[in-house]
């Protein structure tokens, strides 16, 4: 049967991915976010999944305002990278994992998640700047395929994050029903506090992020209870992707042990944050 | 159902009025796109539908108009990248600062609002 074996929390800030993919890692401004990932990736490194569900949301590249899936996942043999208008990324093409997609869409349709499925997807940096997170030089291929799962963090009303907890509770489960022996990462991205637009552009509020750090170890329940009033509030308008990172904890068994974390402001008008954790079964 | 507390959440109403907005900068995603936006701006929005108010947004490049006529940040971002300006640069006219005020405020930790 698969595995969990880990769950990796990043923000997926397209400027991250633009630094890697223009050399610019090691310059001042970079070089402490960077340097915060070092031990993360080394780590993750020796400890190589199969596959990774990675949680994330488009921006406004594959899904439009047309039709705006509440959740969605990504059931193809591969994804190219989207050009989001500022030519595409020069990363590999994804790889997908259509029998786990499959198998996940099932389990989470009859668990009572109404999964929107998507054939056709262009990933955008919501999904390949955590890949370089996890690993900064794929070469010709990333390292392992990919199931994507996506939430629509984007357009009001967002799920609250008691249902994003829930799904990943399902996902969890679901992982684990896969009778192959595959060794699945499951990661969440975007966040942390951060507002692109308005008079409160800018916003970052630190001692949330601190206390989000910290609880989504110990205590993602009371994450849970949080209202999405709650996150645009003291998160920001863009910082309530963070209830795409309760996917990934409900994933993992409750007992997780944490490898590594880092924070850095500002990554672009962001707090970047990073939490590695490893699933204790 | 309560609704959240801020300057621009895109909920349905927003949806509704910025839609043919939102939908004229999406399409700057794509290389051929951007070239007929640049040979004539007004035509490209009157072929996408635009209302005055909001052609008027695009050709001045009013990106606080472009907000409170239900534009998305994510979508006129692209608008923003076609004149090569940075979300620093928006950060800055959303908040009356320069780029340059606006990205030492984030530098050293961001604004600090309720």
């Amino acid at each position: 049967m698969a595995e969990v074996s880990w769950g990796l929390a990043t923000s997926h800030v397209p400027s991250i991915g633009a630094a890697m993919d223009h050399g610019q890692t090691g310059q001042p401004h970079w070089k402490p976010l960077f340097d915060g990932y070092a031990p993360a990736r080394e780590w993750m490194a020796a400890h190589p999944p199969d596959v990774a569900v990675v949680i994330y949301n488009d921006h406004a590249n594959a899904i439009g305002l047309d039709l705006v899936p509440t959740f969605a996942i990504g059931t193809a043999e591969s994804y190219p990278v989207a050009d989001e208008g500022w030519g595409r990324r020069p990363v590999p093409d994804v790889d997908g994992a259509p029998e786990l997609s499959e198998h996940l869409v099932t389990e989470l349709v009859d668990a009572g998640f109404d999964i929107a499925t998507c054939h056709r997807l262009d990933v955008d940096h919501g999904l390949t700047v955590p890949l370089s997170v996890y690993c900064p030089d794929p070469g010709d291929a990333w390292p392992c395929a990919v199931v994507p799962l996506l939430v629509n963090v984007i357009q009001y009303p967002q799920p609250t994050a008691a249902r994003c907890y829930a799904l990943g509770r399902a996902l969890g489960r679901a992982i684990r029903s896969f009778p192959p022996a595959l060794k699945v990462a499951v990661f969440g991205t975007g966040g942390m506090s951060h507002q692109l637009a308005g008079s409160r552009a800018g916003l970052i509020n630190t001692p949330f992020d601190r206390m989000f750090l910290d609880a989504i170890e110990h205590d993602p329940q009371r994450l849970a209870a949080l209202s999405r009033e709650d996150y645009i509030r003291q998160a920001g308008t863009e910082g309530i992707e963070l209830i795409m990172w309760l996917v990934m904890r409900g994933a993992l068994s409750p007992g997780v042990k944490r490898i590594h974390e880092t924070y850095h402001v500002p990554a672009s008008n962001t707090a970047a944050g990073l939490a590695l954790f490893e699933d204790l079964g | 159902m309560t609704r959240a507390r801020d300057d621009y959440p895109l909920d349905l109403a927003a949806v509704r009025r910025g839609y043919r907005l939102n939908r004229l900068c999406g399409s700057l995603a794509d290389a051929a796109n951007r070239r007929r936006f640049a040979e004539d701006e007004a035509a490209y929005c009157d072929a996408y539908g635009l209302t005055p108010a909001q052609k008027t947004a695009i050709l001045t490049r009013d990106w606080i108009a472009m907000l409170d006529l239900g534009g998305s940040i994510f979508y006129t971002y692209k608008l923003a990248m076609v004149d090569k300006l940075s979300m620093q640069h928006l950060g800055g006219v959303f908040t009356g600062m320069t780029v340059e005020e606006f990205t030492a405020v984030m530098r050293s930790g961001g604004r600090k609002l309720g």
